[in-house]
């Protein structure tokens, strides 16, 4: 059966992919960003997945105003890499697992989560990201990806709370796959930021570190957050911490921390990461 | 404009709600056409030309030649389609996040260094009509 191993969250700011690029990673204001996943690195490294299940935001690239999916899972033998107006990133394309991912939303849907399946569709920095801090710069990923996008663009995104019951939902369907897999999912985006407006640049710490201490310990407690609150303290963009509880949810609920790592800032944002492991 | 929200006291922030995803359709949608090369080469070619092919109101067209990223939020932007149009001009977030908040690219950049806009006295639209409307800016003058 298919397995998983354990859990990522880390942010995914685009100034990240570019400093990396461009070369720039090993630039002081930027090797404090990196080094703190020098460990993630090797841990991914020894975990080995055969297929990480990334859960991100699209940023405007393959959604636009036409059709905006809550939740959606891309069934796609591959992936492109999105033009976000300055040429695609110059990193490998992502190649799917169309078949664990039709199991997967054939599962959800049945479990009442309404997920929209997509069969094309470019990946933009909110995948990338995440993928290069990990993986650093090969030829080509060494893992299969399935992108779980979520709206956190147009006002409302999903409550934390039916994030929180997805992530349980997505652990059911990944379990009951009979192919021996190891799967680790990744939830991406946050911590505290604010892009837009006279109130740009909000970082607020003393909220994340709390965040990131409850994640190990109490995801209920995190899952009763309101948009309001995450809007006030966390910054208009800070929001997207939403998409970290549908990682926590494929989690068991006793979990251990192998990993953490809280940086300000990276461009205009908190960085926050954390690897967790089932115990068992 | 339409209903109230409990986001509204939220001060120097627009929340991209549907409403404003309706107000702002043209003009994001400009703005996601510029993900093509031969579009960003067209729209810098003849700006005002590539503008005019689209149904956006002229205060939104004249936002977008001013590069006046305030305004265009106001008047339905989102900041991830924006995104599109100041990367086709080679900026950054960064960069745009300092225009947003009336600051100089080097103040902006200290103020995130030194661990960004604090979020006391940032959290309420009365705590900025005290000050004149004013943002906190920095940690010391937060807790002034």
């Amino acid at each position: 059966m298919a397995r998983i191993i354990g859990g990522v969250t880390t942010s995914h700011v685009p100034a990240i992919g570019a400093a990396l690029d461009n070369g720039k990673s090993g630039e002081p204001y930027w090797k404090k960003v990196f080094d703190g996943y020098e460990f993630s690195k090797q841990w991914i490294r020894k975990a080995k997945p055969d297929v990480i299940l990334l859960v991100y935001n699209d940023h405007a690239s393959a959604f636009s105003l036409d059709i905006i999916p809550t939740f959606a899972l891309g069934c796609a033998a591959e992936f492109p890499i999105a033009d976000e107006g300055w040429g695609p990133r110059p990193v490998p394309k992502v190649i799917g697992h169309p078949e664990l991912a039709a199991h997967i939303a054939q599962s959800v849907i049945l479990d009442e989560f309404d997920l929209t399946i997509v069969n094309k569709m470019d990946v933009d920095h909110g995948l990338t990201v995440p993928l290069s801090l990990m993986y650093g710069q090969p030829k080509e990923w060494p893992c299969k990806v399935i992108p779980l996008p979520v709206n956190v663009v147009v006002y409302p995104p999903p409550t934390a709370h039916r994030c929180y019951q997805l992530g349980k939902a997505l652990r059911k369907a990944i379990r009951s796959y009979p192919e021996n897999l190891r799967v680790v999912v990744f939830g991406t985006g946050g911590m505290s930021h604010q892009l837009q407006g006279p109130r740009a640049g909000l970082i607020n710490s003393e909220y994340d570190r709390k965040f990131l201490e409850l994640m190990t310990k109490s995801p209920n407690k995190l899952a009763r957050i309101t948009h309001l609150e995450l809007l006030r303290e966390t910054g208009s963009e800070g929001i997207e911490l939403v998409m970290w509880l549908i990682m926590r949810g494929t989690l068991d609920a006793k979990v251990r921390e192998v990993h953490r790592f809280y940086h300000v800032p990276a461009s205009n944002t908190a960085v926050g990461h954390l690897i967790l492991e089932n115990l068992k | 404009m339409g209903s109230p929200h409990d986001y509204d006291d939220i001060p120097g922030t627009t929340v991209f709600d549907a409403q404003r995803a309706r107000q702002g359709y043209h003009l994001n949608m400009f703005c996601m056409s510029l993900m093509k090369a031969e579009n960003r080469a067209a729209f810098k070619a003849n700006e005002r030309a590539y503008l005019d092919g689209w149904p956006m109101t002229e205060q939104q067209k004249q936002a977008v030649l001013a590069r006046d990223w305030n305004r265009m939020i106001a008047l339905g932007g989102n900041i991830y389609f924006l995104a599109k149009l100041f990367f086709s001009d080679q900026k950054s977030f960064q960069y745009v996040a300092a225009i947003m908040t009336g600051k100089t690219q080097e103040e902006y950049a200290q103020m995130m260094l030194q661990g960004g806009r604090p979020v006391r006295g940032n959290r309420y639209r009365r705590e900025w009509a005290k000050k004149g409307g004013k943002a906190s800016k920095t940690r010391a003058d937060s807790h002034g």
